[in-house]
């Protein structure tokens, strides 16, 4: 049938409304984010600490990252661990969606009305039945601005 | 490959690496033989080595070199030309080796050129060896870097050829083969081991130590366990293996310096600019891996100091600066952290082309340029192409560097930053932390989170309650702790990391003191708990920047929580504003209560007429009686005294008691016992600084000092005291429904037994002195049993740490609390004492503090009880 190299799979995730993929290979697992330890004189987007599996890992609250509002408290999240420059990631999502297959030649380019918000850390979109999920481009969504400063 | 070929790649790369700086060491102590001895050994067994192997090429090349360096051996003068020849040669073997590495066999080829020019050098030296020394002049003037010192020794020893080589040889030849067996001594007692097996050793003991510190967490919860033992013990076996496995990664730093001196000494040539590397803090240590991925980053910016930093001759006279330029290489130990420092006197960084260019590259906008100082701007040198230098040079100037050497740095979990005085010069701070450390750190909570501070900055804890000795005060705003007679600024954990303001507690808080450099200060935080050894792991690189965190780690209990960087803290002190005020205040005031710490000296004559003295404080009354009412029985007078007979004591006897007239007495007393001491006359009360500078054997007196000019006698209390009351000492201890707290002092000198043990007598302990810490240890053999021991701690033989260690390890004394006397209070020393168990610390001299740590440890053996 139609060879892997044309597909990607695509991790899909929500954060407030909004639908996101992130590539499979890209991923290391999806969890409960448990214990988080905050950071203090860290910008607000870094959610915390977390111990997965013996291994620290820095949480990213997407909704602060994304300029939303924070999730209502005591709800529970899920995190996607991402890694990068050898460093453990977890992104707080709203709710983890279902594996894709998408066609690599399907990734568009941002579309010129897309929210500013959403422009700078995505990596391209798809059309899906009406709905929009947007590529995300792990380096940029790490890239997180400027820090609050220690005394 | 073949495994004989693996050797000696692997030892031959090494030699040549050690001939190389040697060289260049040599060329600047021409005449120190033991290093041209090294070198010609070194290169005489890599020529040997090549025969044995088959590898004509380099064996040829190595001979050439090495018949050079015979002469020189032979007392050749040795020129800057002939060592250049030789470095070129050792390039040479270097890319011969390469090849070999690579091909598994020699390159085919040939090296005559510099087989030629060796041979000439060798034949032009030699021929001028037996010479006269006029040749031997002409010989020096022509080359351009010749060293002057050489011909008067080599002349000298040149002239009488025939006596000099053999007694040269022979002179060689016994420390060589001396020198040669110690070497191959010391190679044996070493292996080589690959460093994937140490990689794995080293994760293997982490885990081992995370463990470790699950189950204490789960040990600590339950009171009594079976399981406290054992874990002790396996406790204790993991540190030990852990101490172990780190020091096989662990190398002097000097490894990744060995090559710069040789790289200095080429581009000072190329650049026609002299140039002088200073290296300091080569023996410190870091791991292996770390010491690897810095090797390059350093060399580079050596090279960019030499190139960009320091200026030509003629403009660094012109400015007033030494011709010669310095690159000072500094490496340290700090809080977990190696820091290493390159630094120059050069022309320091131009910050108006450095924002110009970070403008041109729209890295800032002109509008933030402008209000950004220079320290800030600085920073952009590290952007990737950065690079203001109007001309590429060969050596540097392609702008590839800073940015590749800041990521190299980032990778390893460090920082870099750049200082700059426009003139003067740069340096950089490259802050490393030393991977998988295993720390001992204090767990303390503020706002409700748990922090870790690294024991290594921690003095000591400190409780502060309503009516403790400790207080906490507000000088013009900014509270201060005042400690024993000291006044430290203070800081607020919760504060300090905006997560909760300060509360105005002046009333109850816990309190870690801390010392980092000279800064000592004290941090409040809500809760401390206990000490963990926790396994340092470096912040996310996009966390690093926050200066109060040095890492991160995961306790016992699987919680993630910040480490606290000392260093961090101590910066954000020094530079608030408040703190500063404070700290100036309280330095004021410090200078104020060292004067008023003056002691109140009561002057008396009695018996003769140099003046004697004791310490007012120890004197309840000054009395002048009427002779008439002193009465006498059995030699012992007494007098009436407040509806009480008070027995009354002559200070010696020469003092005549006066027949009529008045008396003057010192009454001391003390809980409703009293004593006089007869006196001839009571002269003066002064304020003076005591110091006992002579000691006394005889009783009753503690020593003499200088007492306003003039020559007076101390006297000791202890000595009266039981002279009325027989159980005076008992009695005194007894009131407290307990026998006298018993001390074990111990002290070399003399001189402090006689000084200290009549204060402690005074002051109500029961004191046992001993001269060293054998006869200690001996006393507690023979059952002697002491509640409190103090102890000098610089003493010859086992000194006050290591007997500290022994009481320790010793079931029957471990909970004796050891107080330390030292005249040295380093921080290394404190913690050296707090390593081994050391309860508190005290200066030598400081009485009153003794006093009061002895108080601090007695009430704790009362809670005990």
């Amino acid at each position: 049938m139609s060879t892997t190299d044309h597909a990607i799979e695509y991790v899909t995730a929500t954060i407030g409304g909004q639908l996101f993929g992130l590539p499979i290979s890209g991923v290391q697992d999806v969890f409960m984010p448990e214990r988080l330890t905050r950071v203090p004189l860290a910008a607000p987007e870094f959610a915390g600490m977390l111990n997965l599996r013996g291994r620290i890992v820095t949480a990213v609250d997407m909704r602060l990252r994304l300029g939303l509002a924070p999730a209502e408290a005591g709800k529970a999240r899920m995190a996607i661990g991402i890694e990068s420059k050898g460093e453990s990631y977890g992104l707080l999502i709203d709710a983890v969606g279902e594996v894709i297959r998408l066609p690599v030649a399907g990734l568009e380019n941002n579309p010129v009305n897309l929210d500013a918000r959403l422009a700078r850390v995505s990596a391209g979109v798809y059309r899906l039945d009406g709905n929009l999920l947007v590529v995300l481009d792990v380096d940029r969504v790490l890239d997180i601005g400027a820090h609050a400063e220690a005394a | 490959m073949d495994e004989l070929l693996r050797d000696f790649l692997t030892e031959t790369n090494e030699s040549i690496d050690v001939v190389d700086v040697e060289l260049v060491r040599f060329e600047q102590e021409p005449n120190n033989a033991q290093i041209l001895s090294r070198i010609f050994r070194l290169v005489h067994t890599i020529k040997g080595t090549c025969g044995f192997l088959n590898l004509p090429r380099l064996e040829a090349l190595t001979h050439a070199a090495e018949t050079l360096i015979g002469n020189f051996r032979d007392g050749a003068p040795v020129t800057g030309e002939s060592v250049s020849l030789i470095l070129a040669t050792i390039d040479r073997i270097k890319i011969l080796l390469d090849e070999l590495e690579r091909n598994q066999a020699e390159q085919a080829g040939d090296d005559r050129d510099l087989i030629d020019e060796l041979a000439q050098a060798a034949a032009q030296v030699s021929g001028a060896a037996p010479a006269a020394s006029p040749k031997l002049e002409g010989q020096k003037a022509a080359p351009k870097r010749a060293i002057p010192a050489e011909a008067p020794p080599a002349a000298a020893v040149t002239s009488a050829t025939n006596d000099s080589k053999p007694v040269r040889a022979k002179a060689d030849g016994a420390p060589r083969s001396s020198e040669e067996a110690a070497e191959s001594r010391v190679a044996q007692q070493s292996i080589r081991v690959h460093v994937d097996t140490l990689e794995q050793l080293m994760t293997m003991v982490s885990e081992l130590v995370l463990t470790r510190n699950q189950l204490l967490e789960i040990v600590r919860r339950h009171e009594d366990s079976e399981f406290k033992a054992p874990l002790q013990r396996l406790s204790n076996v993991t540190a030990e293996l852990q101490e172990g496995v780190m020091k096989t990664r662990m190398q002097p730093i000097g490894n990744a310096w060995q090559k710069l001196p040789r790289i200095v000494r080429d581009l000072s040539n190329e650049l026609g600019k002299p140039i002088e590397l200073e290296m300091h803090g080569a023996e410190t240590e870091l791991d292996r891996q770390v010491l690897d991925l810095i090797k390059d980053p350093l060399t580079h910016m050596v090279r960019n100091s030499a190139d960009h930093g320091i200026e030509e001759p003629g403009r660094r006279q012109a400015a007033g600066k030494p011709e010669k330029g310095t690159i000072r290489l500094s490496a340290w130990h700090e809080g977990g952290h190696i820091i290493i420092e390159i630094a120059d006197d050069g022309r320091g960084l131009d910050a108006q082309r450095i924002k110009a260019t970070a403008v041109t590259r729209g890295l800032a906008t002109e509008g933030e340029i402008e209000k950004m100082p220079d320290a800030q701007a600085f920073k952009f040198i590290f952007s990737p192409g950065f690079s203001t230098a109007s001309q590429v040079t060969n050596v540097s100037g392609r702008g590839v560097g800073l940015d590749v050497v800041r990521s190299n740095i980032d990778e390893i979990g460090g920082t870099i930053d750049v200082k700059s005085v426009p003139g003067r010069g740069t340096s950089f701070t490259i802050k490393i932390p030393l991977t998988l450390a295993i720390v001992s750190a204090l767990i303390v909570e503020a706002a409700g989170d748990r922090f870790a501070i690294p024991q290594l900055a921690v003095v000591e804890l400190v409780r502060v309650r309503a009516n403790s000795e400790h207080r906490i005060e507000r000088i013009k705003d900014a509270a201060v702790l005042r400690l024993r007679n000291k006044l430290l600024p203070l800081v607020t954990l919760k504060s300090m990391l905006k997560l909760a303001e300060a509360q105005d507690e002046t009333k109850s808080a816990f309190i870690v003191v801390m010392q980092v450099g000279n800064q000592t200060f004290g941090v409040v935080v809500d809760a401390v708990f206990h000490t963990e050894e926790i396994v340092v792991k470096p912040m996310c690189s996009r966390l690093r920047n926050i200066a109060l965190f040095g890492g991160n780690t995961i306790l016992g209990d699987g919680a993630v929580i910040m480490i606290v960087d000392p260093n961090g803290l101590a910066n954000a002190i020094g530079s608030s504003a408040a703190a500063q005020q404070a700290a100036e205040n309280a330095r004021e005031i410090e200078q104020r209560t060292e004067a008023a710490s003056m002691e109140s000296l009561l002057v008396f004559r009695a018996g003769s007429p140099q003046p004697k003295a004791v310490h007012l404080s120890l004197v309840t009354r000054l009395e002048e009686i009427d002779a008439k009412t002193i009465e006498g029985t059995d030699g012992r007078l007494m007098v009436q005294y407040r509806g009480q007979l008070m027995p009354l004591v002559l200070v010696n006897e020469d003092v005549r008691v006066k027949e009529k007239g008045v008396q003057p007495l010192l009454v001391f007393a003390d809980e409703g016992r009293a004593m006089g001491l007869i006196v001839d006359e009571i002269v003066d009360i002064v304020e003076e600084r005591l110091r006992i500078e002579l000691a006394s054997q005889r009783p009753g007196v503690l020593g003499s000092a200088i007492v306003k000019g003039q020559a007076t006698e101390v006297v000791d209390i202890a000595h009266y005291l039981p002279l009325a009351f027989e159980d005076w000492m008992a009695w005194a201890g007894g009131r407290m429904e307990r026998a006298p707290v018993r001390v074990l002092l111990i002290d070399d000198a003399p001189f402090f037994r006689n000084m200290l043990a009549p204060v402690l007598k005074a002051a109500g302990y029961a004191v046992t002195s001993a001269a060293s810490a054998k006869e200690a240890l001996a006393l507690f053999e023979d059952g002697e049993r002491f509640d409190i021991l103090v102890t000098d701690l610089d003493m010859p033989g086992m000194d006050g740490f290591d007997l500290t260690e022994a009481v320790r390890k010793n079931p029957r004394t471990a909970a004796m609390p050891v107080i330390g006397l030292s005249s040295l209070a380093s921080p290394e020393a404190i913690e050296r004492g707090r390593k081994v168990g050391l309860h508190d610390y005290v200066a030598k001299f400081d009485r009153q503090g003794l006093i009061a740590a002895l108080k601090e440890q007695t009430a704790d053996i009362d809670c005990a009880a």
